[in-house]
């Protein structure tokens, strides 16, 4: 038995099919001390079995310790979703549940090639010539969780200087610690600026903003 | 200052507001929405399965089509800003935010219900650092801690319900001497056995320096305080209209707005739609249909009346 039904993969294959460009996902994983991992192999498995769009990548941690350093991924299971180049998105651990949208986010923006941000935010994007990195803790059953990840993606798409991460605090719970998440979603950019909740386009990037002063 | 006065100001971007926005576009009204955020509850709603047209969609799924439904249309919106007054001289209406001042012919107030607060002093600095109003999002949160759920009704029970998944124990702290949830509700927390059911009892005081690390507790009977060692506290005490910030218009004695049948409050030029209302039945796609109300009604005053 898969993890998506059959009315999901029919649905997800027409989002899929009709993109415009392949996208590659890089899966990290490795079979033990990992108990998510084999979970979240096979969920990028059958999501690439849907599409011929999804090319897929799985690599394991220690063996392909190079590739995991090249795209700076620390932890695992890791995905970075990736098209003609890498955009600085990654989703570390399962995006399933609410996630599960996030994800499918990403797959699109990345196989569009079109974030939908203002231009307004394109343009101050394009002044941010410091390295941004945004980590955004979400939990599975967090509904507005999305709308913050799928922001900071988008910010990392336009943007060659941000990275974004998806982090599910559940996997990670020593993050979680470290960083105090004790609501989602919860944003971290570099280390300095921080707030909770799924903020609008503008606010997010004034954080942004902050975080690079 | 804007001196500028609209032919309408919408206040609040929820299911209301939203509808509100694209009857009004649709009709080329010249006017702004204000509001703190856009989707309103809505976005809480893990699982929305009374929409027409969805058999079931999350909150924010829904809220984003309405999202994207107006974007459709070049619409102003002010956001985050709130509303803190709202009075009318003559004609003009004077709309009043943390940020600006506006004027308008007319106002459609559509600024749904807000979850009760606590009330406790340190309330504001202990939010998001174990204080928490959204148990679906953040029970996952507190694996093996201590938590309290504040509140007697069924949202207080659901929040108990997905904490048994986690917590190590939960501690229900019911105002009220006994619980008003559904008792299949009820039934299904207390089995876990990790419930500790408090009633007659408030919360005064969160304790903590950084984070939650306790409360105090009165109990209302004996009067007697009590700290209770714990990390997590979801408040789940149900809800009021966001009305506070106007005193021109005839309200129920819980706040709500009284409207008409076309959603005229009691102030000429002055709409309201949506959960602010007294309209019967709290649902979004009430809220959808009246904030449509509310502006056909409010293009058909201005049409009439200037
Ligand atoms: C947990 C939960 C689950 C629910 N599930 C369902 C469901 O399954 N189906 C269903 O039909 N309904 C459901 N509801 C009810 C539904 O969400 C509401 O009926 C609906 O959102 C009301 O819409 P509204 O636009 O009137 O108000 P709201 O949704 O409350 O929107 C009000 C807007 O006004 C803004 N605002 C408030 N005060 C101010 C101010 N002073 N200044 C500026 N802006 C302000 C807010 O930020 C918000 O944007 C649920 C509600 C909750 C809380």
């Amino acid at each position: 038995m898969g993890i998506l039904n059959t009315q999901i993969k029919n649905k997800l294959k027409s989002v899929l099919d009709n993109l415009p460009n392949d996208v590659i996902l890089k899966v990290f994983t490795q079979e033990i001390e990992c108990p998510t991992c084999r979970e979240n192999t096979s969920l990028m498995q059958e999501i690439a079995e849907v599409s011929d769009k999804i090319k897929l990548e799985v690599l394991n941690f220690i063996i392909n310790k190079e590739e995991a350093e090249k795209l700076k991924i620390d932890k695992i299971p890791a995905t970075a979703v990736v098209g003609e180049k890498d955009y600085g998105i990654r989703f570390y651990g399962v995006p399933a549940g609410y996630e599960f949208n996030s994800f499918i986010s990403a797959l699109k923006l990345v196989g569009t090639k079109n974030s939908g941000l203002k231009t307004s935010t394109i343009e101050q994007l394009k002044g941010i010539t410091k390295l941004v990195n945004i980590k955004v803790f979400v939990t599975l059953t967090c509904p507005y969780c999305p709308m913050a990840v799928e922001l900071a993606h988008k910010f990392a798409f336009e943007s060659d200087y941000i990275t974004s991460e998806m982090i599910n605090a559940q996997e990670f719970p020593h993050l979680a610690n470290k960083y105090g998440v004790y609501a989602v979603p919860k944003v971290v950019i570099n280390e300095k600026v921080s707030f909770e909740g799924a903020v609008p386009e503008d606010i997010f990037l004034t954080y942004i903003t902050e975080a690079t002063k | 200052m804007n001196s500028k006065v609209y032919e309408l100001i919408i206040l609040g971007c929820g299911p209301a507001g939203i509808t509100a926005a694209i009857y009004a576009a649709r009709k080329k009204m010249d006017f702004i929405i204000i509001s703190k955020d856009i989707g309103g509850q809505t976005i809480y709603s893990s699982e929305v399965e009374n929409y027409t047209g969805y058999q079931v969609i999350t909150g924010a799924e829904l809220v984003f089509k309405f999202k994207e439904h107006l974007d459709m249309f070049d619409v102003e919106l002010h956001m985050p800003e709130e509303v803190k007054k709202v009075s009318k001289q003559d004609d003009i209406i004077k709309v009043e935010t943390d940020k600006d001042i506006y004027f308008s012919k007319t106002l459609i107030i559509a600024t749904g219900r807000i979850p009760r607060s606590l009330g406790v002093p340190n309330e504001e600095k202990f939010k998001g650092r174990g204080l928490t109003y959204c148990a679906t999002c953040d029970a996952p949160l507190f694996r093996d801690k201590v938590v309290a759920v504040i509140g007697g009704g069924n949202s207080a029970l659901d929040a108990a319900i997905q904490l048994t998944k986690y917590a190590k124990k939960i501690f229900l702290i019911d105002i009220a001497s006994n619980l008003k949830a559904d008792p299949v509700m009820v039934k299904k927390a207390f089995d876990s056995g990790i419930v500790d059911y408090i009633k007659n009892s408030k919360v005064v005081e969160i304790i903590g320096s950084n984070f939650v690390e306790g409360i105090k507790i009165l109990n209302l009977e004996n009067k007697k305080e009590t700290i209770l060692e714990l990390q997590g506290i979801f408040v789940e005490i149900g809800s009021f209209a966001s009305s506070q910030f106007i005193d021109i218009v005839e309200k129920t004695k819980d706040g709500e707005i009284i409207v008409d049948c076309a959603n005229r409050t009691s102030k000429e030029g002055i709409f309201a739609a949506g959960d602010v209302t007294n309209v019967f039945a709290k649902q979004i796609i009430i809220a959808c249909g009246e904030g449509a109300k509310a502006a056909l009604s409010a293009y058909e005053y201005i049409s009439k009346k200037f």
